[in-house]
């Protein structure tokens, strides 16, 4: 039977689409117009395509699971609900780069970048995975050094694309195996092959390949030990750039591993070597992490540092449930997940407001805050509340569901350093709220903000407090999310 | 009509928000309004509490207020979890809001010195009374642990920006060290969700006694889960009380917070650990409490020496009653250690006694060091010359203190050690020697303050305004009232401890 391109339903992949065209139509005008910087076009461009994908998600939702490009491409829940989180993030990151005047690449490279996430939750295919991964990759390096006469974003962005290209490195050979095993990309064929690889004494290339494709990943979600490009990278990107990092790259992180461990690798299920194996390796890297990332944190005065060791401690907290699997293994990731992106967001954007400001890059520039703007003071202790896992905010909620699958899956080990390391991290996230409330400061001008920030510190808070106080609406959308059909073959394939 | 009467624990509760948000909307350099405001404000939960209390002691019988409605659920693969909203008002809680209530309307009368950004400072204090009150009047884990975690939040806020010269490590001791407690309390609370599948205290209570009179036939992992969250509860409520070994963070809270403060912190915040102690201790898991009550009067007696050892010795005023603090708190454990109903009673009345006594010793000491700017000891002494009322008040303090007959304090040693004879008599009688240190400590301070030669500077000190000592003789006729008719406190808590112990008795 032979399906030519025209017969699959091409409307599935709207979404990827409109991004794709825009970002070909930015390139473009940026070879016509003549300013090297951004113009208001550009700019409209970029939030309206990224509007209307979100738009085509939204009309999306709610079908059944389908594939395209002989099964190398899927659109199902799983991957829906992850573009609508990476297509609302980006939406905020946009934004917040309206501050200041940038490139025209850096629009176009950002939409590449969104496109190469939307891929990877998308891709049921090694290939198609791969190369998604590889477009988010190359675009966030290009971003991250796109000051060309900065020295720190040119340190930044070397290390990151010489660590990242690593990484990448190590995941192409862990693929390579399961390649070999299965002389197949679909991850649906690779699942089957392993399981006779185990059954059959291959069982050795099985494990390596999964190392070294969480090797990989570890690089991607900076857990550690694989965490050490994070801080300088997190120090030299523009904010924006930054945020993107920290928020949709790692989000995109924690699905492909999602996708990529419960299908290709589900077979250790059933031998019983997850939980002899893969799940004590995901619990080590996940408490490497928490207690990594929260010490140092301790530590840093520089408070994009700060914030990097923040995120890989966090991303300790989310590997938790993959590690321990149990029943509420998808509700508390993704609810988790979109909890930490809108808080990462709306944290960076009144961190780079205030250093700006203030013209230090140090945890300093908060002195005094309070005397200067008290509404965003505020707003940024709530948000530190919520980071550190305090009610009455959704971080609170969000902790109680990771905690509640680790103490339910009887992981009590991980829930002991869990618990612990939040209890450190206090000291640290309350270490800003100590500058911006116990301190005076330098000098008493507020510190600006455009609409566009205001939007996004609107929008965060009232999710962070609503949610902390309401949780129950998205608790319970996403407990009836029809998770399990990312992990079986969509009957509808092709048409 | 009865919708309001319903949603009473509700309302009492977040009364105190409205003055947050007045003080919000107020003018921000305006001190004398935002005090006015923060004092009026603290008035009509007070007032509500008055209200329920009288209603309750004339009933005679304990009367219970409940709010509850479904908030939100996590829907399971089988099944839900249900988190409900519930809130109810029993007789145990409403003596702990009354409490609550009181100290807090002299808390903020007592601020008189404070005059940095008052509108925050008042602000804060409000938010600390819900949740203060939050936690005594929530009938859900989940709702508690919320309350608490405010009152965490707010306090660290009132030292770290009012407090004395050390005001910021005092803040971060406070907060690591509750933070730590907090931790113990949220893994008591998943691990008791994964128990009874719901939050509400008497879903849980019923829940681990059917756990536990089958405990045998249970795998082993379920035994030690439910001892781990009982150990964790016990922890938490530990570091809140706080017991011996944990107690480090709660002297430099008391020696480094601002006064007002301080009477907050000793009169009610401490008291939480006791409520905690009744309430999940004896009410959750009572065979277990039986189990280490034997503990339980050892680290009281333990405090109780402890605390009164080094009351002795220290030699500034706030560390004396912090130290004192301790030791009281340790006369609270015994009573819980006797596993009776008097026991019961002398911890309930311990908890209250106590945190009259010190509010009112600790707004007294606030008083002194506007005036001497010291709390030194060896820089005081001889002040009955030149103020007369504040020694007078002084003195019926320390008396109430030291356990004097018709005093609060007295009773409420009283029903404690009675308990402990009856069940533990050699723990007892070990721990009758710290109402001995007791007596000598507590005539130290007044001998040091008011007695002895007086300094030059201190010979023309102006003595108690009218004003000032209003809310004094307030807490000081509370004090002898319950003193002489002990019968006001035990009314509304009578039946819900009677209800608690018979748990015990009819395993």
């Amino acid at each position: 039977m032979g399906t030519y391109l025209l017969d699959f339903d091409w409307t599935v992949m709207a979404p990827e689409l409109v991004i794709v065209i825009t970002a070909a139509l930015l390139t473009i005008l940026d070879l016509i117009l003549k300013e090297k910087h951004s113009y208001p076009v550009t700019k409209f461009l970029s939030i309206w395509a990224v509007g209307l994908a979100g738009y085509f998600v939204i009309t999306g939702w709610g079908d059944s699971s389908y594939q395209i490009l002989a099964d190398t491409y899927r659109v199902d829940p799983f991957s829906l609900l992850f573009k609508g989180i990476f297509l609302l993030g980006t939406l905020f990151i946009l934004l917040f780069s309206f501050a200041k005047k940038r490139i025209n690449e850096y629009y176009y490279l950002l939409l590449t970048a969104l496109l190469g996430a939307m891929m990877m939750v998308s891709a049921a295919d090694l290939i198609t995975l791969y190369v998604g991964l590889e477009l988010l990759s190359i675009s966030s390096y290009i971003l991250v050094g796109i000051q060309k006469r900065k020295k720190q974003a040119n340190e930044a962005a070397w290390k990151y694309m010489i660590l990242g290209g690593a990484s990448s490195a190590f995941i192409l050979y862990g693929m390579s195996f399961l390649y070999g095993l299965s002389g197949s990309t679909n991850l649906y064929v690779i699942q089957q092959a392993v399981q006779e690889g185990l059954t059959s004494g291959y069982g050795a290339f099985v494990y390596l390949s999964f190392a070294l494709i969480i090797i990989g990943f570890g690089f991607k979600i900076s857990t550690a030990p694989f965490h050490t490009w994070a801080p300088d990278v997190y120090q030299g990107a523009q904010a924006p750039i930054t945020t993107f990092l920290a928020s949709i790259s790692k989000a995109a992180g924690f699905a492909l591993m999602l996708r990529v461990l419960i299908l290709a690798f589900s077979p250790l299920f059933t031998t019983g070597d997850w939980e002899r194996l893969v799940s004590p390796l995901l619990l080590t890297l996940a408490a490497l992490s928490m207690i990594v990332g929260n010490t140092v944190a301790l530590k840093q005065t520089n408070a994009k540092r700060l914030m990097a060791y923040s995120s890989i401690a966090q991303a300790g907290y989310l590997l938790v449930p993959l590690a321990t699997m149990g029943m509420l293994l998808f509700p508390s990731m993704a609810f988790y997940l979109i909890v930490y992106i809108m808080m990462v967001i709306a944290a960076f954007v009144i961190v780079e407001q205030v250093t700006d400001a203030t013209g230090d890059d140090d945890i300093r520039a908060f002195a005094g805050l309070y005397q200067r703007s008290p509404l965003l003071s505020l707003i940024m202790t709530v948000l530190l509340i919520s980071l550190a896992g305090l009610p009455i905010t959704a971080g609170f909620v969000g902790k109680v569901l990771l905690i509640s699958n680790a103490i339910y899956t009887q992981h009590f080990v991980i829930t002991f350093i869990m618990i612990a390391t939040t209890v450190i991290s206090y000291y640290y996230y309350f270490g800003i709220i100590r500058q911006i409330y116990f301190r005076s400061p330098a000098n008493q001008n507020p510190i600006p903000i455009r609409w566009e920030q205001g939007l996004i510190l609107g929008v965060s808070i009232a999710m962070v407090l609503g949610l902390g106080l309401f949780p129950g609406y998205l608790i319970q959308f996403l407990g009836e999310v029809d998770w399990g059909s990312a992990f079986q073959m969509a009957t509808n394939s092709g048409r | 009509m009865d919708s309001i009467v319903q949603a009473l624990p509700t309302l009492l509760t977040f009364l105190p928000l409205l003055g947050v948000i007045a003080l919000l909307l107020s003018e921000r350099t305006n001190g004398t309004l935002h005090r006015r405001l923060g004092i009026g404000f603290t008035l009509p939960p007070l007032a509500l509490a008055v209200w329920m209390f009288v209603k309750q002691v004339l009933a005679n019988t304990s009367l219970t207020w409940t709010h509850a409605f479904d908030w939100f659920y996590i829907p399971l693969p089988q099944g839900s979890w249900t988190f409900q909203y519930m809130m109810q008002i029993d007789g145990l809680s409403l003596v702990f809001i009354m409490l609550t209530c009181l100290i807090t309307t002299m808390a903020t009368i007592a601020s008189h010195s404070i005059h940095e950004r008052t509108r925050a400072y008042y602000s804060l204090i409000l938010l600390l009374q819900v949740g203060m009150l939050g936690v005594f009047s929530a009938f859900n884990l989940f709702l508690f642990f919320i309350f608490f975690e405010i009152t965490l939040i707010s306090m660290y806020f009132l030292i770290g920006i009012w407090g004395f010269l050390h005001k910021e490590k005092a803040a971060n001791y406070f907060l690591l060290y509750n933070g730590l407690g907090s931790g113990f309390l949220l893994f008591a609370m998943i691990g008791l969700l994964m128990l009874a599948e719901s939050l509400n205290y008497d879903d849980i209570a019923n829940a681990i006694t059917a756990l536990v009179q089958q405990l045998e036939l249970l795998p082993p992992e379920v035994g030690l889960m439910v001892w781990g969250v009982f150990g964790s509860l016990m922890i938490a409520f530990a570091i809140k009380l706080p017991i011996f070994p944990f107690h480090t963070w709660m002297l430099k809270v008391h020696v480094e917070a601002p006064t007002p403060i301080v009477m907050i912190h000793s009169g009610v915040l401490l008291k939480m650990g006791a409520y905690g102690m009744i309430r999940f201790g004896y009410g959750f898991f009572p065979t277990f409490m039986q189990e280490i009550a034997f503990t339980l009067a050892i680290v009281g007696v333990i405090s109780i020496l402890y605390g009164a050892l080094l009351a002795i010795v220290e030699s500034e005023l706030k560390k004396v009653l912090a130290y004192s603090s301790i030791s009281h708190m340790g006369i609270v454990l015994i009573g819980l250690g006797a596993i009776n109903e008097t026991g019961l009673k002398g911890a309930v009345f311990q908890s209250i006694s106590h945190g009259l006594i010190s509010a009112l010793l600790f707004y007294l000491v606030g008083r002194l060091y506007q005036r001497t700017q010291t709390t030194q000891f060896n820089e005081l002494g001889g002040l009955a010359k030149s103020m007369p009322v504040f020694s007078g008040i002084l003195m019926v303090g320390v008396l109430a203190l030291l356990g004097l007959p018709g005093t609060s304090g007295f009773i409420s040693e009283f029903f404690a050690f009675l308990a402990l004879f009856a069940s533990k008599p050699i723990v007892a009688a070990i721990g009758t020697l710290g109402l001995i240190f007791a007596a000598f400590y507590a005539l130290r301070i007044v001998l040091k303050v008011s007695f002895g030669p007086i300094a030059d500077k201190h010979m023309h000190l102006s003595d108690l305004r009218f004003n000032e000592s209003i809310p004094m003789l307030i807490l000081v006729v509370v004090i002898i009232m319950i003193g002489i008719s002990p019968a006001v406190l035990s009314y509304p808590i009578d039946s819900v401890l009677h209800t608690l112990i018979t748990q015990i008795g009819g395993q």
